[in-house]
């Protein structure tokens, strides 16, 4: 097993068997259900939408330089520079030397996935940058020294109480249980770090090339503090980003809204189209835009999985996600989180380092059907299975399986062995949990159920005689 | 070495050329096989939205109660200025930032706060200290009680976030149905001339990071009133 494997079993063992924290997500999730769901039926047609968002990416992976090169054109045109990064290191090594040359001193973030994938913060203080995370949830696992814990709920496993501790040592406010005043102390710090701020990152939910702009999507309003104020602004993003049309923005936004936080439309839907432009009182003096390929390429040219490419990274499959929701966000071990994560690390970082994720998974399907743009989640858990075990086998799994086979294609044998299963079972308690018992990877947290006295076939001959 | 760019290029172009990817499948329209999803527009699955304007009024005032923005129909200038003079009170405000408009100036007329006007520019912790921002806008969305400000609408990037209290001032003819007839009409208004910022602003600042739980005000304005005017 690779370390990582190990590291994920532990992790997640650990995570299962603490009831507090599954309650807690739960409870968390509890609202958004509702919300979504009514977001969802204010749709004329929820399902029409799904189609029409599916096949708009659709459109847009499968011509993805096309629309790459018109976006990056048309921002250009704008003032913005456009940096091509094929790797992590090299999105780091362009961002430090922006910060360089203009004699940057201190840098507020938005909320960026793409960031955290890059492992950016670690690199810009490495160089002694104080870097901030102005999003409340990132700043507040920023201040724990975390990383976060769901792709858009960064804090949600935290209790207030915990968050006021943390408040109460790093920043020395007063103790309080109200959400409120907590939010309150973390707006009071921020506000001077963004008017201090010379250099603000943020992500992008989408990029438009029709009109060579780049998309945020917030509730906050800490994105567009550390767009406005600034004098300059680094937006980091995927090249999957790219929508064709800005009317597409009509379609995504809401969508977007509704399967990530259950809301009809997010607080802040901006686009911005470069830095601050002629006759334009404020922004900043340079818009620096880093489109991050980083292995994405890699999943492009898997045909079959293409479609995770259209991923708008809401977080809706985590929220469904059975595993996700027992194992929690930090057993992964990944950037990105449940299903998705499960999908894509594999590609991004290996697949038999990663492999793991895709045996994590009951296959219920219920994060396809969350998906607003129709990734077929589920089914590719099974081709990394798949594609996993050919090109490196398992002679263990593939002996049991030549077993299994041979066991269910002989019926006196399968009987028989059905029969020895009965007889010996009455023994089963003298080892139970033991070393000594062959069954200890189930019973080690589960009961074993009782097989039945007679079996199914052995009724139905009966009842036929 | 060649550029990050060419590299990348190629790599995409590489990775279609070799395999097509299956389309995606349409879920609604199975029986019709000649039609694909791309034959609709968003509007056809979106939230509907009524085709008179006291409809989109209505819903528009609607929306606006459940995203805790603070709508108001004013007949008159007049009316508009007895609202803000309350809030000017109420809040004991000292400072009120804002950008020249015929709409703004007229709302400000007889005001007894400090005025800061961002029309030639601004010091960060001058607009900061104010307790309100007045600012107009491109339109309303009555489909999701969304505001589109830009830059040249909304008196730059920072107005309309900086400060606690963020007042909008509209007319009855700038309501439009959609998203979609908002960005068709920031496309026909700016033709390739975009201003730089653009934004879509639906109630006052939010976050529920903390438990899940919804609060106002997290690191834009707290509160958000629309006034609405007839032309
Ligand atoms: S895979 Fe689908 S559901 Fe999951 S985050 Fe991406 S878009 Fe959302």
């Amino acid at each position: 097993m690779t370390t990582f494997a190990s590291e994920f079993k532990k992790m997640a063992g650990r995570y299962t068997a603490d009831l507090t924290h599954r309650a807690f997500i739960k409870k968390a999730l509890s609202g958004y259900y509702q919300k979504r769901d009514d977001s969802k039926a204010s749709f004329q047609s929820w399902q029409g939408a799904r189609d029409l968002a599916a096949e708009t990416k659709y459109e847009a992976v499968n011509h993805l330089d096309r629309y790459l090169v018109e976006f990056a054109e048309k921002i250009e045109a704008r003032g913005a520079k456009i940096f091509w990064a094929p790797s992590a290191r090299e999105a780091r090594d362009y961002i430090l030397g922006v910060a360089r040359e203009n004699g940057v001193r201190s840098i507020i973030k938005s909320k960026t996935m793409t960031s955290e994938e890059i492992h950016l913060n670690d690199a810009l203080e490495k160089e002694g940058y104080g870097v901030f995370e102005s999003d409340l949830g990132e700043y507040i696992v920023q201040l724990r020294k975390e990383p976060p814990y769901h792709l858009v709920f960064p804090a949600m496993h935290l209790t207030r109480g915990q968050i006021s501790d943390l408040f109460q040592k790093e920043l020395g406010s007063a103790p309080t249980d109200s959400p409120e005043e907590l939010t309150m102390i973390a707006r009071r710090v921020m506000r001077r770090k963004y008017c201090e701020a010379d250099m603000g990152i943020s992500g992008a939910n989408f990029a438009v090339a029709e009109t060579g702009m780049i998309s945020i999507t917030e509730n906050e309003g800490n994105a567009r503090l550390t767009t406005s104020l600034p004098r300059i602004h680094v937006a980091i993003l995927g090249i999957e980003k790219v929508l064709p049309r800005l009317e597409d923005l009509a379609l995504f936004l809401p969508m977007l809204a509704t399967a990530g936080a259950g809301q009809q439309m997010t607080c802040y839907n901006t686009m911005y189209g470069g830095p601050r432009q002629p006759g334009e009182i404020d922004g900043p003096e340079q818009m620096h835009v880093v489109l991050l390929d980083n292995r994405r390429t890699e999943l492009l040219a898997d045909a079959e999985q293409r479609d995770t490419l259209g991923c708008i990274r809401c977080g809706a499959c985590l929220n469904v996600c059975p595993i996700f929701k027992n194992v929690g966000g930090y057993s992964y071990g990944t950037t990105y989180q449940g299903p998705i994560g499960s999908v894509i690390t594999p590609h991004l970082r290996g697949l038999q380092d990663w492999k793991h994720l895709s045996a994590a998974s009951s296959l219920c399907g219920a994060c396809t059907e969350a998906c607003p743009v129709k990734i077929d989640l589920h089914h590719h858990l099974l081709q990394n299975r798949r594609n996993a075990a050919a090109a490196k086998p398992v002679m263990i799994e593939k002996i049991s399986f030549l077993g299994f086979a041979w066991l269910m294609s002989h019926p006196s044998i399968y009987h028989l062995a059905a029969k020895l299963g009965r007889v010996f079972q009455p023994l089963h308690p003298i080892v139970n949990g033991t070393f000594l018992d062959p069954l200890i990877a189930w019973t080690r947290s589960r009961a074993f159920p009782n097989l039945a006295p007679t079996s199914f076939h052995e009724q139905w001959k009966k009842s036929r005689k | 070495m060649s550029d990050g760019k060419t590299i990348i290029l190629n790599r995409i172009r590489e990775a279609l050329r070799e395999n097509p990817a299956p389309r995606p499948h349409a879920s609604h329209t199975s029986s019709d096989q000649e039609e694909t999803p791309r034959d609709h527009t968003p509007r056809e699955w979106l939230p509907k939205v009524g085709e008179r304007l006291d409809e989109q009024i209505d819903l528009f005032a609607r929306q606006s109660e459940g995203l805790k923005t603070e709508f108001h129909r004013c007949g008159t200038m007049e009316d508009a200025r007895a609202i803000l003079s309350v809030l000017v009170a109420e809040g004991a405000w000292k400072k009120i930032a804002t950008h020249t408009t015929p709409d703004t100036s007229a709302l400000l007329e007889k005001n007894r706060a400090e005025i800061l006007k961002t029309d030639t520019g601004y010091q960060i912790d001058d607009l900061e200290s104010c307790d309100a921002g007045i600012t107009g806008c491109e339109c309303l969305v009555a489909q999701t009680g969304a505001i589109l400000v830009s830059a040249p609408s909304a008196g730059g990037r920072a107005l309309s976030v900086l400060p606690p209290h963020h007042i909008i001032i509209a007319r009855t003819s700038q309501m439009v149905p959609d998203l979609t007839a908002a960005l068709e009409l920031a496309k026909e208004r700016y033709g390739n001339k975009f201003p730089s910022f653009l934004s879509f602003i639906t109630g006052p600042s939010r976050t529920g990071d903390i438990e899940r739980i919804l609060v106002l005000g997290a690191h834009g304005p707290k509160r958000l009133t629309v006034l609405l005017l007839e032309d």
